[in-house]
């Protein structure tokens, strides 16, 4: 059996002060969460496995002699959790300031991806920019991987592993890995290729996923200079059955890129090469502006709305006078909205009575 | 889908067939690698080597077309082990015993016969399938675009019927819809049999709710298909309205479609771009897109979902439901009074039982899956749970039948069809995306490397492919992921135009064409030939 919240075992512990429950199988993390507490995190992804990599998700629990990373460690009965103490403020603060020590930049526009800002957010959060330290740097850019999407800026990479592991875990591709250690480590493919030689399907997941812009979305980028701010609009891909939720990101009135809906109900943040890059045909110039009649040239002409339905009504009514109401026969589409399909099929049924009307899905 | 994505991670075991998920679908299947991650045991059967079987514990190769004949040899070796799920038979289904007694001649030595997949296999998956605490079925149009469609999507039904495979969480018979709408066309009655809501046209009660919704009588016989209004294009057919539909590229035997368009006395397009099919229209309109327009889509797990407008449309572009309407009122018809698309989506929910309950704000977040027959109905995610929609789940006497048509002398070699993952239908939309082209810069056509070396092909070099109907020239690639005999190329690209080829014959029930089979011969040929 799948074994529901409901039927878990419920416990209790005490948050900052606070008796509070949980159920078998949470971590401090989640259970934190779940009260609304601010514990900050950078390998964590909440579609992924714990990791406990970064430690910046440390919290203090009673007992325990050394501060503990709350995204791995389980709950557990009775446990005395703080979540916010001078010395945890400290510790991450530290944290941060080694992190950044490696890293050519820390700001990045927000356009490389869904997570880009968390470190950035992060280090000034906790008022980080110090200097303290001065690191040696992983990860090196792999400038020559001339791909359209990805980005592959390593110089700022953290190792937070969020990438190999989302390609991983979520995806099942498994097209990246890790390489070396320690201020050698390096994101790579499996022959230290290009992205397009390895088992990588440009999901763009690695990227949205990346807390730091070491990976970003190329795309997007070329509208960094594009004036005006970001706004996003939350819909759903044009593209197959699925229905994975996104958000447009826009600035004025041209698309400037696209992010997953992490709360997407039928995608729940994952999208595929299609939904995540392929759209911006709509702003093509190729796209029809106006309507088209022929002429008497046998050609097509732009004209004005006006000609253009008199000519299409004149036509149908025509049809209908010569030949009846089986004469004429509609198709909807399976691309556009319900509304539109909607509409197409009363036109026909209302309008002439018949039930000559169908979709495209035959094909 | 009688089951929600979110069970996709939760079978035990799963069979797909004629499905190329990992392409087509791509974010479920990352769900049902974790349901493997998990333990599950994957079936799959396909005659291509496809991404699913390399992550499969059993890869069933099936020629193209013979989907009917393996699960019939499943369906035996389940009825002869005893594997049946008697209770759920006698509980919850009807003509089962016929059925049961109908299947003992299929044996899987048969099956092998027809299917060239060894009975041992076939045997093996029957007994994982049945035997399963959890098995749930995926397919595509790998099982529905066949002179059969019907049959192996009614054999597929027995399967679940027989071993209780439905109803409960990480079960199910689950067609994957390819289009992002196509489940909602359906829904809003662009069909010829069907209201909106799936109310029959035959029935006189719906007749006369619609007559009392709309002011006129609608005829009480069923619409003639698509297939077969281009069957009568110039003749009984005079005027066609097609709505984002690139009829020419992506149906069957292009020839024949085009001679049908060019014969009526008036075709109206309603398009973003001038694709092939616009350009033979007397009147192009345009329409705004996907971004440009508010409105509502259905998936293929029945959730009922928001689009909205981001920026406006280019030029005069309109939302087609404004198109639509300015056409209606010029006709003089009523009832095309719309203000927006919530107007029209909540005259949706009046009319159809299963949005009965739904209106423009609650679907805001996109949580509802259909039916949902009344206000305050959760949805309903899972199909079947309490009981079958028409009392009881019917067995059905399946027989197999050969394609419409086979290898011979003439035509030697299968040529199936599909989709590629970079790739949507004819490329009007990915081909006009920044980028895409890195990825799949043109077509091929894929051929096991014994056949290429057989036929003289060389990988890279070019190929002409001919078919009863039409002939093409194509680039040839190698790859083990065409079985021998068989050939795969996709419909995306214009200069390769391969439904020149396709079409011949249709499910004589659903008039769906049978674009994944077709007899074709290969030779290598020098491009420009043509
Ligand atoms: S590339 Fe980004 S996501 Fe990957 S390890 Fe580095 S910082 Fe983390
Ligand atoms: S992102 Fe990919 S899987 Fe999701 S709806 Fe779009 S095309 Fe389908
Ligand atoms: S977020 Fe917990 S260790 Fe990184």
């Amino acid at each position: 059996m799948i074994m529901t919240a409901a039927e878990a075992q419920t416990h209790c512990m005490t948050l900052d002060g606070v008796e509070v429950q949980f159920v078998e199988g949470e971590t401090i993390y989640d259970v934190a969460r779940r009260y609304h507490k601010d514990i900050p995190t950078l390998c964590y992804d909440e579609r992924l496995e714990p990791f406990g990599g970064c430690r910046m998700c440390v919290v203090q629990v009673e007992g325990m002699r050394s501060p503990v990373a709350s995204c791995t460690m389980p709950a557990a009965p009775d446990m005395v959790v703080q979540t916010q103490t001078h010395e945890i403020d400290s510790h991450r603060k530290t944290l941060l300031e080694l992190l950044i020590s490696e890293n050519r930049e820390v700001d990045v526009d927000p356009l490389r991806g869904y997570a880009s800002q968390e470190l950035a957010t992060l280090v000034d959060a906790y008022d980080a920019r110090t200097g303290r330290f001065e690191g040696g740097q992983s990860g090196a850019t792999r400038d020559d991987d001339d791909n359209p999407f990805i980005l592959r800026d390593y110089d700022l990479c953290i190792s937070c592993y969020r990438c190999v592991r989302v390609c991983a875990e979520h995806e099942g591709d498994y097209a990246i890995s890790i390489m070396n250690r320690g201020f050698a480590t390096q994101i790579t493919t499996e022959f230290n290729g290009l992205l397009k030689d390895s088992s990588c399907t440009f999901c763009g997941q690695c990227v949205q996923t990346c807390p730091t812009g070491a990976l970003g979305d190329k795309k997007a980028m070329r509208h960094t200079d594009t004036p005006g701010e970001i706004e996003k609009t939350r819909t759903i891909c044009p593209y197959c059955g699925v229905g994975c939720a996104v958000d447009l990101m826009t600035k004025g009135e041209t698309i400037v890129g696209l992010q997953p809906a992490m709360d997407g109900p039928a995608n729940e943040g994952a999208l595929c090469v299609k939904g995540q890059f392929a759209y911006d045909f709509i702003q093509h110039p190729d796209r029809l502006k106006a309507p088209m009649v022929r002429g008497d040239d046998g050609e097509l002409h732009e004209t004005d709305w006006d000609t253009a339905l008199d000519r299409a009504a004149d036509g149908l009514k025509r049809v209908l006078e010569q030949h009846g109401r089986h004469s004429v026969y509609g198709v909807a589409s399976g691309r556009a909205p319900c509304e539109a399909a909607y509409s197409m099929q009363k036109f026909i049924r209302a309008g002439f009575g018949t039930n000559y009307i169908d979709n495209c899905s035959r094909a | 889908m009688s089951n929600p994505l979110a069970d996709m991670d939760k079978p035990t075991v799963i069979f797909c067939i004629g499905t190329n998920m990992t392409e087509a679908h791509p974010v479920a299947a990352t769900r049902l690698k974790k349901a493997i991650a998990n333990g599950a045991k994957l079936i799959v059967a396909d005659p291509r080597r496809i991404g699913l079987a390399d992550i499969s514990d059993l890869y069933l190769p099936i020629r193209v077309g013979s989907d009917a004949a393996l699960l019939l040899g499943m369906a035996h070796v389940i009825q002869r082990e005893g594997l049946v799920n008697d209770v759920f038979m006698a509980d919850r289904t009807t003509e089962g015993e016929t059925f049961l007694e109908h299947v003992k001649q299929f044996t899987p030595e048969w099956a092998e016969g027809i299917t060239g997949v060894p009975a041992a296999d076939i045997e093996q998956a029957a007994l994982w399938y049945a035997q399963a605490e959890r098995g749930a079925i995926y397919y595509t149009l790998g099982i529905t675009e066949h002179i059969c469609g019907v049959d192996n999507v009614q054999s597929l039904c027995n399967l679940a019927l027989m071993t209780g495979n439905i109803g409960r969480e990480g079960t199910g018979i689950n067609p994957m819809r390819g289009q992002n709408n196509i489940q909602g066309a359906g829904d809003m009655g662009a069909l010829p049999n069907n209201y909106p809501g799936f109310q029959p046209v035959t029935d006189p009660k719906n007749q006369e709710k619609f007559e009392k919704a709309w002011g006129i009588k609608v005829d009480l016989e069923k619409g003639i298909t698509k297939v077969t209004a281009l069957d009568s294009c110039g003749d009984a057919i005079r005027a066609m309205i097609i709505d984002g539909e690139n009829t020419v590229v992506t149906d069957p035997n292009r020839d024949h479609c085009e001679k049908a368009l060019k014969s009526l006395d008036l075709l109206v397009v309603i398009d973003i771009f001038l694709t092939d099919t616009a350009k033979m229209a007397d009147v192009v309109f345009p329409a705004a897109a996907w971004g440009e327009v508010d409105g509502t889509q259905t998936n293929t797990e029945r959730r009922v979902q928001r689009l909205r407008k981001a920026i406006d449309p280019p030029g005069e572009a309109k939302p087609d439901w404004q198109i639509l309407q300015m056409l209606a009122q010029r006709m003089g018809f009523q009832g095309f009074e719309h203000e927006s698309a919530k107007d029209i989506f909540n005259e949706v929910c009046s009319l159809s039982p299963t949005y009965y309950g739904l209106d423009w704000d609650r679907i805001e977040h996109g949580e509802y899956q259909w039916p949902v027959p009344e206000k305050n109905h959760p949805g309903t995610p899972r199909l079947h749970e309490d009981g079958f929609i028409n009392g009881r789940g019917i067995f059905k006497l399946i027989n197999y039948r050969d394609p419409a048509e086979v290898i011979d002398d003439d035509y030697p070699v299968w040529l199936t069809t599909g989709r590629r993952l970079q790739a949507y239908h004819t490329r009007t939309q990915t081909g006009r995306s920044a980028g895409i082209d890195y990825l799949l810069p043109e077509e091929v056509l894929e051929v096991h490397p014994d056949d290429a070396a057989k036929w003289g092909l060389v990988d890279g070099e070019w190929a002409e492919l001919a078919s009863r109907r039409g002939k093409v020239e194509i680039k040839v690639r190698t790859t083990n992921r065409s079985p021998k005999g068989t050939v795969f190329a996709s419909f995306s690209f214009a200069d390769v135009p391969i439904n020149a080829l396709t079409g011949s014959g249709y499910d004589p029930v659903t008039q769906t064409a049978e674009l994944k089979v077709c007899a074709v011969r290969v030779k290598p040929c020098k491009k420009g030939v043509l």
